[in-house]
């Protein structure tokens, strides 16, 4: 009992190293969490190019202005910074909203179904002034537009 | 059981349906301090999203805590009808999960 004891201590000190403890630094907790193939490289990478490699194994894209973004000139709040992603590229799967300026540039990712419209909106943080970066993914090949969005107060609570 | 964290309102207007969702849930970066303690508030966020059309997968999302807290999701697809469910389900890097099902109207 009293080696086993041992043996946890000086394996949860070994582990330390590993992805385990690497996963506990980083703040993701419990081991559910990789259960979900959350595509952590791609969400912690801090260039938007990195993350877009990690996301969809290619960085290169090609800036269209197919791609709307909505959103706001000046954000108020950058903690809640409304943003709409429309295109009328045809065979969209994928949509990719970053925020430029952000500690790490992407913030969600979109897969969507063979019957869904490339019309997404949702709420984001913006730590500082930036662009708002939409990647969309269709036919193999991505494409990229921007937005500049001015924040006033940072979005991350200070 | 306990009061779901998910609004849905599903709307079909001309083949198109529209679903916005509300989402209660904190969407803690993790970069943020506890003002009285200092300490870093640890991460909590929504990582995963799925929305079904009946059994059919129309949505799924990863996230991270870039996303606003209490998130907001509107999105459109074809093919529904009055009555047909919209299911919403998320999952948080700290396991926990919640859906909700919609008729749409």
């Amino acid at each position: 009992m009293n080696t086993d004891m041992k043996r946890r201590v000086f394996l949860k000190g070994s582990l330390a190293a590993g992805t385990v403890g690497m996963a506990v630094t980083a703040g993701l907790l419990t081991p559910q969490a990789v259960l979900a193939a959350w595509p952590e490289k791609a969400f912690q990478a801090k260039k938007a190019d990195e993350a877009l490699s990690a996301a969809f194994g290619m960085g290169q894209t090609e800036a269209s202005d197919k791609i709307k973004i909505k959103a706001p000139d000046i954000a108020e709040n950058g903690a809640v910074v409304p943003v709409t992603v429309t295109t009328d590229i045809p065979g969209v799967e994928s949509i990719a909203i970053m925020a430029s300026a952000n500690n790490s540039p992407l913030v969600a990712l979109f897969n969507l179904g063979k019957s869904t419209k490339a019309d997404i909106s949702t709420r984001i943080k913006m730590g500082k002034t930036g662009d708002v970066v939409a990647v969309v993914k269709a036919g193999g090949k991505l494409y990229a537009n921007r937005k500049g969005v001015k924040v006033t107060i940072g979005g991350c609570g200070g | 059981m306990a009061k779901s964290s998910i609004k849905i309102r599903a709307k079909v207007k001309d083949g198109i349906t529209t679903v916005k969702c509300l989402i209660n849930h904190p969407m803690e970066t993790g970069l943020r301090k506890n003002k009285k303690t200092g300490k870093l508030i640890p991460a909590h966020f929504i990582t995963e999203v799925m929305a079904k059309h009946k059994d059919a997968e129309v949505l799924s999302a990863n996230w991270s805590g870039g996303v606003s807290k209490n998130p907001y999701l509107a999105f459109k697809f074809s093919g529904g009808e009055k009555g047909d469910p919209v299911t919403i389900s998320w999952t948080d890097n700290k396991g926990n999960s919640d859906t909700k099902t919609a008729k749409i109207k």
